[in-house]
């Protein structure tokens, strides 16, 4: 079947910026592995301070010009070559990614050095080169409109963040990475046999053409369905969230941040951009509705297992399964044909939520780093004295607490309320039944962690002393989320920018 | 019944199994063999529509044939991390099974 030609994008000015994004982390994963790992801290910081460079004038630039920043890689326009696009979301997405890499890059810093005159140890040259790994891949699913480069994207992260899973070795680690692994390679082959499918039905990958083209018959509705399920694998939606919380919890605090906040977050963008970007006409709400009843389910039971964890890196992680949840409303509250103000503070809801999350998790996950540090295990019954010993250590894991259970004011707090407010006006009152109880519970796990925090030490605990500057990183990805709480509670036009009408 | 209407029932027969196996084989190397197989299956599909694709007078559509190559590396990437992990797995726990749960307190 022969496709009418679409109108052709060219290049706009600053869209070379979104190859620097994607191949700069690239080559410096090369001279990593070519340099050896004694330099690796310096290519790492230095790779991760141009990367927020680029990533905050890619977002200025499309704030400025209200329109996406588009590149055409090698001047070859779909359907033969790929373009790379950097809308409103896009360019935040990869502005938050670029902070929180930077964050958990400089809370490792001590802990993966290669100090001189000892050998060189593997683990840390591998936690670095996943570091960068997986800023590549994250701004290349944040920017790619091709669906097989999306896939090789995906790819990409999920075999950086499995030896980041991996890295503190054990049994129970090395089991969790595998599963991760096996979850993650089911899900791409489901990915890969949808867009088999829709290459079968429209003779392109580009997402723009598939848009405009796009029809409800058979072959499309199979291969949307194969797409979304192998992306819910990824995204540990329920019922696949099972590979996620001992591959979170067992991985180190600073990896274990970066896997919560942005790993989990790039199949679920995916899944935004294919439902909103590519398939929007196949968004029938019913169907959507089994999407919401997913996430409802992993925002309930995800948090009633959080509440039953015995340690707290697992309650963290249980924690990101409930917050996950969440995200899925947004399929079903941005109806096709509702008004555009409800629609809209859906929407900004949902990137709302998946923002908050990001830092708020990723602060929960150093603080709970640092916990375990301090007392040399994590066990919930045993916090005993914390607050007195570090005091800025439980203040940020109660900041974080704030956002996760949408407490005013927080970024979690305007996320979940632009959602509650979407689904009242919409009728859904199951999910807004569901959104309040997901807070409540949320407040009963960090409330019951916080008690055991300030309660007194037990009889001879030596607590240890952790470094001031891992601290502050910590509170200061938790102020964040506080912050974002300041933003006015009204759809933000910036998440639109660029986005098919 | 045409080569191409057989290739794509076998492919569809291939996945149908590999998923059958990935969810009764409790064994991570089976089912480890059991997504390699539905990456067989997914890949000859791609072989298909490449064929079926072939109208303007070529053998086949290159495009697919191109991303299959790309989907073949990243499988035997996969699976030779998945092998790594399991045999470091056996060497640590003596078991390569991922049914154990958290025995911790």
């Amino acid at each position: 079947m022969p496709l009418e030609a679409l109108p052709v994008t060219d290049s706009t000015a600053g869209g070379a910026l979104l190859v620097l994004a994607i191949v700069m982390p690239a080559v410096a994963l090369v001279a990593l592995l070519g340099l050896g790992g004694r330099g690796a801290r310096t290519i790492v910081a230095a790779a991760l301070l141009v990367q927020l460079l680029v990533a905050a004038r890619v977002a200025l630039l499309v704030a400025g010009t209200q329109a996406p920043l588009v590149y055409v890689v090698g001047g070859f326009h779909p359907p033969l070559g790929i373009t790379l696009r950097a809308d409103g979301i896009s360019a935040l997405m990869m502005v938050v990614s670029a902070v929180i890499l930077a964050a958990a890059a400089a809370f490792a810093w001590k802990d993966f050095a290669q100090p001189r005159g000892k050998p060189e140890a593997r683990l840390s040259l591998i936690f670095w080169s996943a570091l960068l790994a997986m800023t590549s891949a994250l701004n290349l699913l944040f920017t790619s409109t091709d669906l097989f480069n999306l896939y090789v994207g995906l790819e990409l992260l999920t075999f950086a963040a499995i030896p980041v899973v991996a890295i503190k070795g054990g049994a129970e680690t090395v089991r969790a990475a595998l599963r991760y692994l096996l979850f993650a390679v089911f899900g791409s082959m489901l990915y890969l046999l949808g867009i088999v499918l829709i290459y079968g039905a429209y003779g392109t990958l580009a997402t723009a053409e598939i848009a405009a083209h796009v029809t409800p018959n058979a072959a499309t509705l199979a291969a949307a369905g194969f797409v979304t399920v192998g992306l819910l694998a990824k995204t540990a939606l329920f019922p696949f969230h099972l590979w996620l919380p001992p591959a979170h919890a067992g991985a180190p605090a600073a990896g274990s941040a970066v896997l919560s906040a942005l790993v989990v977050k790039g199949s679920l963008f995916l899944l935004m951009r294919l439902w909103f970007d590519t398939f929007p006409t196949l968004r029938a709400p019913d169907d959507m509705q089994l999407l919401a009843l997913l996430g409802a389910l992993a925002v309930i039971i995800g948090s009633i297992t959080a509440l039953r964890q015995q340690r707290l890196k697992l309650l963290v992680a249980y924690s990101t399964v409930a917050q996950i949840g969440y995200m899925f409303f947004v399929f079903t509250l941005v109806p096709t044909d509702a008004g555009d103000v409800i629609a809209g503070t859906a929407w900004t809801g949902a990137w709302l939520q998946v923002v908050a999350h990001a830092f708020a998790k990723a602060g929960m996950f150093l603080a709970a780093g640092l916990v375990a540090e301090i007392l040399g295990h994590d066990r919930i019954r045993e916090l005993g004295g914390l607050s007195a010993k570090a005091p800025l250590v439980v203040l940020a894991f109660a900041i974080s607490g704030l956002s996760l259970m949408g407490l005013p004011p927080s970024g979690g707090f305007s996320a979940k309320f632009m959602l509650l407010v979407a689904a009242l006006a919409e009728g859904h009152w199951l999910w807004a039944i569901v959104i309040i109880a997901g807070g409540v519970l949320a407040g009963a796990y960090v409330f019951g962690v916080l008690s055991r925090m300030m309660a007194a030490p037990a009889a001879g605990v030596e607590l240890a002393t952790v470094g001031r500057g891992r601290q502050l990183i910590a509170l200061g990805l938790a102020l964040v989320a506080l912050l974002m709480g300041l933003l006015p509670l009204s759809p933000i036009a910036f998440l639109t920018i660029g986005r098919l009408p | 019944m045409t080569a191409a209407l057989l290739f794509w029932l076998a492919g569809s027969g291939l996945i149908g199994l590999a998923v059958y196996g990935l969810i009764v084989n409790p064994h991570p190397l089976c089912k480890l063999l059991a997504l390699n197989l539905l990456g067989s299956g997914v890949f000859l599909l791609f072989g298909v529509i490449a064929r079926r694709g072939a109208a303007a007078g070529l053998g086949g559509d290159p495009v697919p044939q191109a991303l299959v190559i790309t989907g073949i590396v990243v499988a035997f990437s996969a699976t030779a991390i998945a092998v790594g992990l399991l045999l470091r797995l056996h060497g640590e726990a003596g078991v390569a099974s991922i049914d154990e749960e958290d025995d911790a307190p």
